[in-house]
């Protein structure tokens, strides 16, 4: 299996790992993701499947820890394994870019940066993808208001999730 | 033919209902087609709804040649500039009907992406409800837009646009004032609108 091989190839990679029904889940720091990165390549990994992320407000005030879970899944064409990959990242923290690697990180991680505000070191073009270069926030952080700071949520809207506030 | 003579020849009426007449029985529909609406909408065009019985038979896809906009589906905040700009760029005089709920109110979409209602940012004439109306709705929607053109005065229409192009002008000078870009314009616009009490930017 592909995650005793990078136990072998590189110890102490893996802070952390489970999987549910088949579906390998590991935890790796920022730093030594690249590296990682690497030897999944050459092990057949080339098909990056998607990259994501997580939003953990609370996660962050009450243990601590990173806000942000980066989330990469990765397929292995010949063998048909998949992996996925949780890389957590505190705010204002960037990742590394993946873009030297896998032409695909370039939209993914353009669309992390725009709705979580993320940002990834070594991209070559980071703005934002989905939303217009001026707009107030991100969008998928767990504290923009779902209507956005909506100016026609007037008084009176009975939406149970209208905050009543201005993002 | 019936033998004529000049008193059978000459029919005298008023000038707003003849050009009315005229204007309610040719009008030319630019679909804006954003989402499922569209779907029901090319089902209004073809044989069995068939629009063309009631004079919208000419589609065309650019805003110089039509003068009335259908909405059809889900506008974003994102396509509100462009929808602003398709809007000044049609032929006049001009109408609006807005097909389906998320045209007319942001239907279900009460999020951040989505406009609520595009009659914030340009003027509707009729809105038709439905999610998605059916072809029949939107035949209907077209009848009422005729029975509306059928009331109007010449100048009424005039003035209507007239405010909208204003709005647009207003628009311009905050974006090259601020240094915006034309979506974060109209959002600031709307929150101004909103403040005032005001539910449009025009």
């Amino acid at each position: 299996m592909i995650i005793e091989h990078i136990d072998a190839q590189l110890p102490g990679t893996v802070t952390d790992r489970h999987a549910f029904r088949g579906d390998q889940t590991i935890v790796v720091a920022k730093e030594s993701l690249l590296a990682l990165v690497e030897l999944l390549h050459r092990e057949g990994f080339q098909l990056l499947v998607d990259i994501t992320a997580v939003d953990w407000p609370e996660r962050a005030e009450a243990q601590g820890l990173a806000r942000f879970d980066v989330v990469y899944h990765w397929l292995n064409l010949a063998s048909q394994e998949r992996l996925r990959v949780k890389v957590p990242v505190a705010d204002g923290e960037t990742v590394p870019s993946l873009t030297g690697r896998f032409k695909t990180a370039d939209w993914f991680e353009r669309e992390i940066f725009d709705l979580f505000g993320i940002g990834f070191e070594g991209h070559p073009n980071l703005k934002r993808l989905l939303t217009w270069d001026d707009f107030p926030g991100h969008a998928l952080r767990k504290d923009f208001p779902l209507d956005g700071g909506d100016p026609f949520c007037m008084e009176g809207c009975t939406a149970p999730y209208n905050n009543g506030e201005r993002a | 033919m019936a033998e004529m003579n000049i008193n059978d020849a000459v029919l005298t009426t008023r000038l707003d209902a003849v050009v009315n007449w005229g204007r309610k029985n040719s009008l030319w529909p630019l679909p804006f087609g954003t989402a499922c609406c569209a779907i029901e909408f090319m089902s209004m065009q073809a044989s069995k709804y068939d629009m063309s019985r009631f004079g919208a038979e000419a589609m065309r896809f650019s805003p110089r040649q039509s003068d009335m906009l259908m909405i059809l589906g889900t506008v974003t905040n994102k396509l509100a500039p462009v929808l602003r700009t398709i809007y000044a760029q049609m032929a006049e005089p001009k109408w609006v009907i807005s097909l389906g709920v998320c045209a007319s109110s942001g239907g279900m979409y009460r999020t951040y992406a989505t406009l609520q209602g595009v009659d914030r940012v340009i003027p509707v004439d009729v809105y038709v409800p439905g999610c998605p109306p059916r072809p029949e709705s939107m035949l209907y929607g077209v009848m009422k837009l005729q029975e509306k053109i059928e009331k109007e005065s010449l100048s009424m229409r005039k003035d209507h646009i007239a405010r909208f192009y204003e709005s647009l002008a207003r628009q311009d000078a905050l974006q090259a004032e601020k240094g915006l870009t034309s979506q974060q314009t109209i959002r600031e616009m709307l929150m101004d609108a909103a403040d005032r009490g005001a539910g449009t930017i025009f």
